[in-house]
Parts: C-alpha cells; sequence; structure tokens
C-alpha cells in the first residue's frame, strides 16, 4: 500500500489529462474505508460514528475538514451534517479535524480530467470514477478549486444520517420502542409519549454499537436548512474581533519571527551583516533560513525592524529579470514543439481563415498578487517528542509531512491546528511560509515560535496568477461568426505549484486554456490549442486559477467578432451556445439588465460568460464615460450552481467574486524588474475599493444536475464583461489587463 | 508609558515609536485589531484614538500616550454589541472577517460624525478600508442599517 501510495502520489496530476493510462488500482484498495481519525483518542463513553460526528455526555461536536478562508464552508459543511442529524445551529460545536485521508476530496476529480465539468456523458462519469478512485487512495485532503460543497454535499449527510440512525438504535434499546416509532429533532431522539431523550445522553451506549450504514437521505422538499437564509457561525466572532485567526494565535513561552528571503524568488542569499540588527532592542537572534535569515525577537514589530536593518546580498533569479522577457518568452512559445493540447479543432479552421479578411487580435494577462489581507504566517512549536502547527491552510497532510520533512520527526508527529483564514485566494496552498517557520521553530527546540510576513515580504514572495498570452483569428460573414482560431501561451501554473510540492507533473495542463477551451459555443470553424511556455518566475493557483486570464482572452475575442459581423454581442452568443443550462444563464442575465435597451449618451454595457468549476457564469457590466473616467454603474449576475445551500452567502460570495474580477481587471499586475517584483504593497496593487463598487444584482438558477461550488466562477467573466462595456461605451478595445494603463478610471 | 485601552489603564515598556497596532497586538494581546499592510493603504488597523478613526500602524505610542483609545473589544462584544455590529451581522456582511474589525471602526466613526450619511458619504469614509473578499455592497447596507438603528436609540 505504501509503495502504491507513493508511486500514485508521484505521478497525480490535478487539472490535467495525463492521468489517462495512468497507475491502475485494484477495486479493492479503492473501496477500502480509510480510518477514522476520531477513534484514535476516543475517551470512555464518547461515540465516533464516523469521521464528521462525534458526541460524548458533554457535547456534540461536528467536523468540518474544509479549511474556511472566508467563503463559510465552515457553516456550510456543518449544516449538511446538522440538516439530517436533527440539530439546530448552537447544538453543537465544530472543529477543523486532523489531517487524515479520511477527508479524501471527491471532487478533485471533476478538474482532474479532459472533460469539460458540464459533459456527464459515460466516458467523462466513468473517468471521474476512475480518478475519484486515486484521490481516495491517496488521501488526498484539500480544499479548493471550489469542490468544497460538491464533496460534502452527499457524504456529509449521509454522516449526518448515520449518526442519527445509530443514536436511534441506542434509544431504541434503551427505551424498549422500536426504531420505527422514534423522532428526532433539537439534538435529541423524541419517543412517542415525548419524552426527549439527548444525544448526548445516549453517546455512551451508541458507542457500543456498530454505526447504521444503511441510510436513505431526506427529501430536499423536507429540507429545514439547506437552501434557506443562515446566519453563518463565524458572523458574530467576525463582527466583534473575537475570533482568532492564524495571526492571533497564542502560545505560552512564544517568541515572534519574521523572515527576508531573496526577493528573486528561488535565488540565493550570498552574503549578509547583521550586526546591527542584533544590538536592537528585543532581537533575541537572527538565524539563516533557505533562501535568507530570520529574526528572532520579543514582538513582530522589533523583529521586522530588525529584518529591514540587515545588509544582504542577493544571488539571481532563476528566471529572466525583466518583465519585458517573460512577455518575450510567451510570445515565442506559440509553437508546434510547445502545443499542449489541442481542445478544438471542427470543421476547417485553415480554409475558413485562408481570406483577406481575418480578423486578428493578441491579449495579455498579467501576473496578479493573491494578497490576502492576513499576511502569511504560522505558529510552530517543536519539541523532540513532537511538532505543533497553527496556522491556516488548504492541504493539511501535505503540510504535515513538509513539516516532518525539516524537523525529522514522522508525520504522524506533526499536530496541526487549521486555523480560520483571512483570505487565501489561493495563497494558502502553498508551502514555503510554513517551511520557514519550521526551520526556525526547528533551530529552536522548546521555543514556540510565531513567524509573522510583513506585507512586503508576502507581496515580494507570493507565487502569482500566471502570465497568459493570447492570439486569436476569425472570421465573420452575413451577420456570423464564421470560423474562430484561439491560441494561448502560458506557463504551466499546475507544474509550478506541483513542482514545489515535489510532485511531477507531466502532461497536459487543463488550466492554460481554461476558461477558454471548456466554452459552450458550437462553431463551424472552430480551433483552439494550449501552448505550454516554459518556466517563468513560480506561479501559483489564484481564485479561478486559469479561467480568469483565458476566459478574458477567449470572451473579449467572442465580443470582437461580434462586433465585427455586425451582430448584438448577447444575440450572437445565444445563437453559438450548444448547451442548455448555459443558455439559460445567459437568457436570465440579458433579461436581468433589460438587455437591448438605450442606455443613453455615454454609456455602454458588455456581456460576458465564461463557465469555470463547472458553473456556467453571465455577467453584463453597465459602465458611463465621464469626464474623469470610467464609472462602473451596476452588474448583473446570472449562473447556476445546481442547488444553492445558503442563498445569502452564496450572494455575498458571487457579488465579492465580481469586485474581485473587475478589481484586479482595473489596476493589478506584478511585475519584474531586475528579477523582483515591483509591486510591494497594496497602493501598487489596489484592487476595488468601495468607492468604485458597483451595484451587483445577482440571480443563482438551479437548472444543472449536480451541485457546484461558488468561490471561485464569479470571478473569471467580471474581466471581459468590463472590457466589453468599455468598448460599447467608447470604442476603444481593451486586450490587456491591468486596464486602467489604457484608460482612466473613476 | 502608560495608554488606556477600552478604559483600562496599561503599563507598556515600549520605544515611542512602535506603532500602537504592535503595542495592542503583541504586548497586550488585543488581537482584535489586525495587521494588514503596515503603512495605512488598508484599515484593518483602525482603532478609535480619543473617538476618531485612526490607522494604528501610524500612531506611534507616544502619540497615543495620555488619549482614550477603544479598540473593537472595547466598541462591543458577542454578548453586548455596538449598533455597527448589530447591523453587520444581521446583513452576514463578513466574508474572511479580517477587515471587518476595522470597517466595525470605521463606520462607528463615521455615523458619530454624520448620523445621516448619504452614499457619497459612506463611499467616500470608507473607501480607505479593503476588503479583499469584496464584501462592500453589504457594507453600505449595514452602514445604513446601523444609522437607522443609532438614530432610534
Amino acid at each position: 500500500m505504501g509503495r502504491v501510495k507513493t508511486i500514485a502520489r508521484r505521478s497525480f496530476l490535478i487539472g490535467s489529462a495525463a492521468i489517462v493510462g495512468g497507475v491502475a488500482f485494484g477495486a479493492y484498495m479503492v473501496s477500502r474505508t480509510p480510518e477514522n481519525p476520531l477513534e484514535d483518542g476516543l475517551t470512555e463513553g464518547e461515540a465516533a460514528f464516523n469521521p464528521w460526528v462525534l458526541i460524548n455526555e458533554e457535547k456534540i461536536t461536528l467536523i468540518t475538514p474544509h479549511g474556511d478562508k472566508g467563503q463559510g464552508v465552515l457553516s456550510a459543511q456543518a449544516a449538511l451534517i446538522a440538516e439530517e442529524l436533527d440539530v439546530e445551529f448552537g447544538q453543537f460545536e465544530t472543529s477543523f479535524g486532523k489531517p487524515s485521508p479520511a477527508y479524501w476530496n471527491h471532487a478533485f476529480a471533476d478538474e482532474g480530467v479532459p472533460f469539460k465539468a458540464t459533459d456527464d456523458g459515460i466516458i467523462a462519469e466513468s473517468m471521474r470514477e476512475f480518478v475519484r478512485g486515486i484521490t481516495k487512495l491517496m488521501g488526498v485532503q484539500g480544499t479548493g478549486g471550489s469542490t468544497s460543497m460538491p464533496d460534502s454535499f452527499i457524504k456529509l449527510r449521509e454522516a449526518g444520517a448515520v449518526a442519527r440512525e445509530t443514536l436511534k438504535k441506542a434509544a431504541s434499546l434503551q427505551s424498549g420502542v422500536p426504531v420505527a416509532q422514534l423522532k428526532t429533532a433539537n439534538g435529541a431522539v423524541e419517543l412517542p409519549d415525548r419524552t426527549a431523550l439527548k444525544y448526548t445522553e445516549l453517546a455512551a451506549l451508541a458507542a457500543t454499537l456498530d454505526p447504521v450504514e444503511q441510510v436513505t437521505l431526506r427529501d430536499p422538499k423536507t429540507w429545514r436548512m439547506i437552501g434557506k437564509p443562515m446566519k453563518r457561525l463565524d458572523v458574530i466572532d467576525k463582527s466583534t474581533g473575537t475570533l482568532p485567526y492564524g495571526i492571533d494565535v497564542a502560545v505560552d513561552g512564544m517568541v515572534y519571527a519574521t523572515v527576508r528571503r531573496n526577493p528573486r524568488k528561488g535565488g540565493e542569499m550570498t552574503g549578509y551583516d547583521a550586526t546591527d540588527a542584533k544590538t536592537m532592542r528585543g532581537v533575541q537572534d537572527v538565524i539563516e533560513v533557505s533562501g535568507g535569515i530570520a529574526v528572532i525577537a520579543d514582538n513582530s514589530w522589533r523583529a521586522m525592524q530588525a529584518a529591514e536593518a540587515i545588509e544582504i546580498d542577493w544571488g539571481p533569479a532563476p528566471y529572466p529579470h525583466a518583465q519585458e522577457a517573460h512577455w518575450e518568452v510567451l510570445a515565442k512559445s506559440f509553437e508546434p514543439d510547445l502545443l499542449d493540447s489541442k481542445w478544438r479543432d471542427d470543421g476547417d479552421v485553415d480554409t475558413a481563415l485562408s481570406g483577406t479578411n481575418t480578423i486578428t487580435a493578441e491579449y495579455r494577462s498579467p501576473y496578479v498578487a493573491h494578497a490576502p489581507l492576513e499576511p502569511l504566517n504560522a505558529v510552530v512549536h517543536v519539541t523532540e517528542a513532537q511538532v505543533e502547527v497553527w496556522t491556516g491552510h488548504q492541504t493539511p497532510i501535505m503540510l504535515t509531512e513538509a513539516v516532518a520533512e525539516i524537523t525529522g520527526h514522522a508525520p504522524e508527529q506533526v499536530i496541526f491546528h487549521n486555523q480560520y483564514m483571512g483570505g487565501s485566494f489561493g495563497h494558502r496552498l502553498e508551502l514555503e511560509h510554513v517551511k520557514q517557520a519550521a526551520e526556525i521553530a526547528n533551530a529552536l527546540r522548546g521555543t514556540p515560535v510565531k513567524m509573522i510576513y510583513s506585507r512586503e515580504e508576502d507581496f515580494a514572495h507570493d507565487f502569482p496568477r500566471h502570465i497568459a498570452m493570447g492570439r486569436c483569428r476569425g472570421h465573420v460573414a452575413s451577420g456570423k461568426i464564421t470560423a474562430i482560431d484561439v491560441n494561448i501561451a502560458a506557463p504551466s501554473v499546475m507544474r509550478s505549484q506541483m513542482g514545489r510540492a515535489g510532485l511531477r507533473i507531466p502532461g497536459p495542463d487543463a488550466q492554460i486554456a481554461s476558461g477558454a477551451w471548456n466554452n459552450p459555443y458550437k462553431i463551424e470553424n472552430f480551433r483552439m490549442c494550449a501552448f505550454r511556455a516554459p518556466e517563468l518566475a513560480p506561479v501559483s493557483s489564484w481564485r479561478a486559477v486559469g479561467a480568469p486570464g483565458a476566459g478574458f482572452i477567449f470572451d473579449t475575442f467572442i465580443d470582437e467578432l461580434c462586433h465585427a459581423a455586425g451582430a448584438d454581442p448577447m444575440e450572437e452568443r445565444l445563437r453559438l451556445i450548444d448547451h442548455d443550462t448555459s443558455r439559460k444563464t445567459l437568457e436570465a442575465v440579458a433579461d436581468m439588465s433589460n438587455w437591448g435597451s438605450d442606455l443613453g449618451p455615454n454609456r455602454g454595457r458588455g456581456v460576458a460568460f465564461v463557465e469555470s468549476f463547472g458553473v456556467p457564469m453571465a455577467e453584463v457590466v453597465e459602465v458611463t464615460n465621464t469626464d474623469q473616467g470610467i464609472k462602473i454603474d451596476r452588474v448583473y449576475v446570472a449562473c447556476d450552481v445546481g442547488t444553492i445551500i445558503d442563498p445569502v452567502n452564496f450572494e455575498n460570495l458571487v457579488q465579492g467574486g465580481v469586485v474581485f474580477g473587475l478589481g484586479h481587471a482595473i489596476n493589478c499586475e506584478i511585475t519584474y524588474q531586475d528579477g523582483m517584483a515591483e509591486q510591494s504593497n497594496y497602493h501598487a496593487h489596489e484592487a476595488m475599493r468601495m468607492y468604485q463598487c458597483p451595484e451587483i444584482i445577482v440571480k443563482g438558477l438551479e437548472n444543472g444536475t449536480k451541485l457546484r461550488g461558488i468561490g471561485e466562477p464569479p470571478v473569471p467573466p467580471a474581466a471581459p464583461a468590463l472590457g466589453n462595456a468599455i468598448f460599447a461605451a467608447t470604442g476603444q478595445r481593451l486586450r490587456e489587463m491591468p486596464f486602467h494603463n489604457f484608460i482612466d478610471f473613476v | 508609558m502608560k495608554l488606556k485601552v477600552n478604559g483600562t489603564e496599561h503599563e507598556v515598556d515600549v520605544e515611542d515609536d512602535m506603532p500602537l497596532l504592535w503595542v495592542l497586538r503583541d504586548e497586550l494581546g488585543l488581537t482584535g485589531t489586525k495587521y494588514g499592510c503596515g503603512i495605512a493603504q488598508c484599515g484593518a488597523c483602525t482603532v478609535h484614538v480619543d473617538g476618531l478613526a485612526m490607522r494604528s500602524c501610524q500612531v506611534a505610542a507616544e502619540m497615543a500616550e495620555g488619549t482614550e483609545i477603544t479598540t473593537i473589544e472595547g466598541l462591543g462584544t458577542p454578548k453586548v454589541q455596538h449598533a455597527v455590529q448589530e447591523a453587520w451581522i444581521e446583513h452576514q456582511v463578513a466574508q474572511c472577517g479580517y477587515c471587518q474589525s476595522g470597517q466595525i471602526m470605521q463606520a462607528a466613526s463615521l455615523l458619530d460624525e454624520i448620523p445621516d450619511p448619504t452614499d457619497d458619504d459612506i463611499d467616500i469614509v470608507m473607501s480607505g478600508n479593503l476588503c479583499r473578499c469584496g464584501t462592500y455592497p453589504r457594507i453600505r447596507a449595514a452602514v445604513k442599517t446601523a444609522a437607522a438603528k443609532l438614530q432610534k436609540a
């Protein structure tokens, strides 16, 4: 098992087509259930019905293993269990749980196969089943790819139902009343005479029983929580400053630390002089960590001040030092030997584009920082016997393995306390900051260390969203789009990201053209190629990964062709769309925005449609061209996630995603000069502030057959919808983000 | 030096130029006030100094001496919420929530000065506070609800 697991892990790839023909596993291995991590450490009279429900005589604890970065999945996971368990918010505690293969992510498979998420044909489904087997075998526990709800939707309700039925069995044994006559509500089993036996009172007996595994999930019509507005479990604490994030963790005897590492990411430190820094007040030591130094002090500010005072010589970066050279690499990547995937090849594109009236355009999508508002940090305490880690992270098992490698402990000796995250947008999938904290704490064995990045270090050591370039050609005739040839070149984000985790990524990377190749359009002559540029600066998954860049390229070009054809951009998209659920979102947004009505002078509206993570997402942006620049007035959004868990949180996430997409499209980019990111803080990478925020009207549809996550999909269409609106209002076509380099905004 | 925070006087032994933010967080353990940028660009560290919203990363400890400092912990508690906090909870504003201490402190100060703010007032005053999650539509609505609550009170 160990070896197979290693092979699987080494050759595993998420978001890639090369899984086809990979290692084959016996069904017996895949069907084995991972151990329940709650069994370890159970006390007398405590019942762990499955990895998600723990009840003792004092309390009910629900395990919500998906990390909460702000997307509200702690509450949503708890609600799924509570729906079937018949407990209400306020009647249980929650825990992020221990890292465990039992929490393997069922839904990563949907992004791990080279089929459109909307394709539920037999080949696509059987491939997903195959990949699910591998992710289970590997025990891939992770939060990301908008998978928390797709992963949890069935299994957490089942977990709740199993616990409920087992508690009923216990109640039946205790009372002598047959199970069929028992009801459950408010954390108790109710006897026919209305006597309520609390779950906590039944736990000891239930713990002696085998869990009742044969359960039937309730009819959605009877749901009392799912689909209804919820009050998030964290909302009071987050509104009163009482919720601790990783950066707020305090451990007895803790010292404070910060790092400064080569801002030419991956480069060496060639020398340093910490003489002055070591004399500064509160500074306890300056030590070397991989690629730089760490200052240990009695206060975070003192550590940061001292780190700034150290003179350091940095070696060169392992990538081109000037931004223009990065673009040159991409420009030279549209070559046959760098072809990553040919996603579409319908009709005869070469003949259709051989005439003189071919429309061509080139697009650029820049590097962009994650910059979650809570700077990266970790508290680590290393002793001979064990390691404890406190931080908010998206891949707990990988974290324990990475820390163990540094400290020399076994992964099981690394105790990870996952924390609420003050944002991530993908940055908390990375492990560099945790490794540095582990290096420091390992040097200071016995003393807990809180390591915090300064905001400047956070920017310097972000692994931003990858750059992408698009070269597109098209043809229109008789008011219609007749041919399209889309070529997108980008470095592989999956190769860069997984490479840092020691995983080999041999095959294609579906993220290079994600948001483009998976479009729902049927066009007579249609070719789409993704080219994998050589690795440049290290990059990482940024909210919606490939779709914000490739979706911008593809949808903007569709819009250009609509205008070239003299067609209405909404009508032509609707004519081309070949997927019913997607068409309905576009029709809904057309209806909401009163598409076609006169907006008045100096105004314009643009539509964009981008599917990501299986969610068809249509957005219409309205702008006014004022004397001071472009003002975004209003955004209409229609999308389809199959089933909406909490309409309040859903609306909040969609609005936030639109703000995120618009803000970064307007004014954010990371550019390299001398091998270092030129942007060091929010003044140079601002995104949207309130004065620019439009009214955002959201409609969630539920026509889709599968439940989807909403964390990422609202982001990608925002940029092209804005660019398309600006074109409608001004006649100026924006083919490169950030837009503020080319046009003023209010 | 002596600092009066949320009505309690604390004796702290810090440099004159240590930002109030870090005195609060690392010396007094009041972690509701957040570090986001250190250069007054994000507003996550907003506190009230003599009733006025200020970025605590820009207030040197010596400047804060002799003032009345209020942090999010002093504005209200989970049990006894300030009207702005009530409104924030009603509107389910928070996503990651990391900026919200600062947003709430800024909003409370805004409503203190302008009890019935216009949309423009809200946008202008609140634009110094970044929200990476993009909860601005809900913040706007919550400020209005809080204004109504305070006027009724």
